[in-house]
């Protein structure tokens, strides 16, 4: 190339236009692949909407409904909500306790090699497909014993667990080491200081990982399949006995042969998403106040 | 107010400040504090500081200086075992407390550090109130009689109160970077301690804050030990009774690690120093 072709920036040439070009296809494929991705859920909730809609009334939540259903009554799932509710709280009032103190010895309290060992085991454990929990639990307490949402909250509880504990670890590593030395360096105990100076400072980040992982476990179906199905009719609390769960009604109800009964199913499982929805929104509000308390004393 | 430090100097150097250092009292008069012998600090198998022995004396301010990296920062946490919840940290050597090697089998980290209190480099005020900063330390230790009264008197003594007093429920992160670097060392000093170490407490402030936290410790030094340690020549004249100038050396196969070279009298550290490294330190030709 000869010498008056070199403007200050370089002339256009092949090589640049090359570039321009690739450049400008990979940000076409990224937008198209991010726009797919919204696509699908916008298509998705549309979708699960338009089926359920003739069923999206009052009585879908104060009417119970029949998990073999054979009558052609207008049904609802009060007593699927119902069930969930319970089963999925005490998962919640177990794992969280738990998770969040496991979390507390790993990141505050645990020498470093046991750090590693402990994060390696969360990490397997969440990896365990669901049914494998279930049939576990199935294998531990139900065997001979016959069904309680009991053992389905405990199953749920195990595959909360290690979400809880990995987020609470991960929210506890954001909390500046100086907050700590200052604690530290008053002569205050360690415990008091991870309860009175880091704990409050990292709540709003552990209340978001433990909303996430209520989510994910609420519409899981292998536990409740496997340990609570058996269920009667009428709305239930007890947990000692099998209870309906939405992820349930939505599994059998799809099966009907009656139109009515599918718009059922379809009507819970847009419950199901609208739940998972507002409850990763309120994560997300969460997890930003709770970056701004962090940001504010790094 | 008016002492210059340089008048009776021999060399020239490049430090010329006023300072509020009364004149050192007789050696025998003094009270030994810390007395450490062949200090040294390991990250891991490195070495960062090496065979430093030197006496820490009661009510006076002594003073850590010497360049980067030549483990002031490591030796003042090593006074009040902060360097613990280093992980690959470990230390030979003693350091006796009024006696009482602070290491010795049965003796309680956090016992050592609720008497030997500490205020960090960055301002590191807890994220509660300006009151609860204070009074948050008191409450856990059990010092809770008067709460209100010792959370004044603290932050009177830090030299703070008139500016927050009207405050006392705001946020604690909305003061400045001055101001919060005062309210951490009310809070290490609300709980009493005997010594209260400072690692480069001014480093991250401008020169007005700076002056009020050396104000503060020349006024608490008849209640407090202090160690300071600072990169700020100046600062060491103006405050410190005792100085003691670490350097960086090396060792075989050009490890590098950090080394007292001289503990003296400030006013002779600053004018007629006896090791000629200290004394180009302090002229400013190295450093």
């Amino acid at each position: 190339m000869s010498a008056t072709d070199l403007s200050v920036f370089g002339r256009p040439n092949d090589r640049l236009r090359r570039r321009r070009i690739v450049n400008r296809g990979v940000e076409v494929i990224a937008w198209a692949a991010a726009a797919v991705g919204v696509a699908l859920l916008g298509i998705l909730v549309g979708y699960v909407a338009q089926n359920g809609a003739s069923k999206l009334n009052l009585s879908l939540f104060t009417n119970p409904g029949t998990p073999d259903a054979v009558t052609s009554v207008p049904q609802g799932l009060a007593n699927a909500f119902a069930g969930s509710l319970v089963i999925v709280g005490i998962a919640t009032a177990m794992a969280l306790p738990f998770g969040i103190l496991v979390a507390i010895y790993v990141s505050e309290f645990a020498p470093r090699a046991i750090k590693g060992f402990v994060n390696l085991v969360l990490d397997v454990v969440a990896g365990i497909p669901a049914i494998v929990v279930a049939i576990f639990v199935y294998g531990l307490v139900e065997v001979g014993h016959g069904q309680t949402g009991l053992a389905a909250s405990f199953a749920l509880a195990v595959i909360m667990l290690p979400f809880v504990a990995r987020s609470t670890i991960e929210i506890l590593a954001l909390v500046p080491n100086s907050l700590r030395e200052a604690g530290l360096g008053l002569g205050v105990p360690r415990w008091r200081t991870t309860v009175g100076v880091v704990l409050p400072q990292a709540i709003g980040g552990i209340l978001t990982g433990s909303v996430l992982a209520i989510a994910r476990v609420a519409g899981e179906t292998a536990p409740v399949l496997i340990l609570t199905s058996l269920v009667g009719q009428g709305i239930a609390w007890n947990p000692l006995h099998p209870l309906w769960t939405v992820p349930l009604a939505i599994y059998e109800l799809s099966e009907s042969g009656l139109p009515n009964d599918r718009a059922t199913a379809w009507a819970g499982a847009f419950v199901l998403i609208m739940f998972i929805l507002v409850v990763s929104l309120t994560a997300r509000w969460f997890a930003a106040r709770s970056r701004r308390k962090l940001g504010r004393s790094a | 107010m008016t002492e210059v430090v340089s008048e009776s100097s021999s060399i020239e150097p490049t430090v010329r400040v006023e300072t509020k250092r009364q004149p050192l009292p007789p050696k025998e008069r003094l009270e030994t504090v810390f007395e450490i012998t062949d200090l040294e600090a390991l990250y891991g198998s490195k070495a960062a500081l090496k065979g430093v022995s030197l006496e820490v004396y009661k009510n006076l301010v002594t003073a850590i200086i010497g360049p980067s990296g030549c483990g002031k920062s490591t030796f003042i946490r090593c006074l009040n075992r902060m360097n613990d919840l280093v992980p690959s940290f470990t230390q030979e050597g003693t350091i006796r407390y009024h006696g009482y090697d602070i290491r010795a089998a049965g003796v309680d980290s956090v016992a050592v550090r609720r008497t030997i209190g500490m205020v960090f480099q960055r301002p590191n005020p807890f994220p509660k109130s300006i009151y609860d900063n204070v009074a948050w330390g008191l409450k856990v230790l059990g010092m809770k009689d008067g709460l209100k009264d010792r959370v004044e008197k603290a932050l009177t003594q830090a030299a703070l109160w008139d500016e927050v007093k009207d405050r006392l429920k705001t946020n604690a992160l909305g003061l400045s970077g001055g101001q919060q670097q005062r309210l951490c060392i009310a809070r290490t000093i609300a709980v009493e301690p005997d010594v209260v170490l400072m690692d480069e407490p001014a480093s991250a402030l401008d020169p007005i804050a700076t002056q009020k936290i050396e104000e503060l410790m020349h006024n608490l030094k008849s209640e407090y030990t202090f160690v300071i340690v600072t990169h700020n020549m100046q600062q060491a004249a103006r405050v410190a009774d005792m100085t003691a100038f670490f350097s960086i050396s090396r060792g075989e196969e050009g490890h590098r690690y950090g080394e007292l070279i001289e503990y003296d009298a400030t006013e002779k550290i600053f004018t007629a120093p006896s090791d000629k490294r200290t004394e180009d330190y302090v002229t400013g030709r190295f450093g």
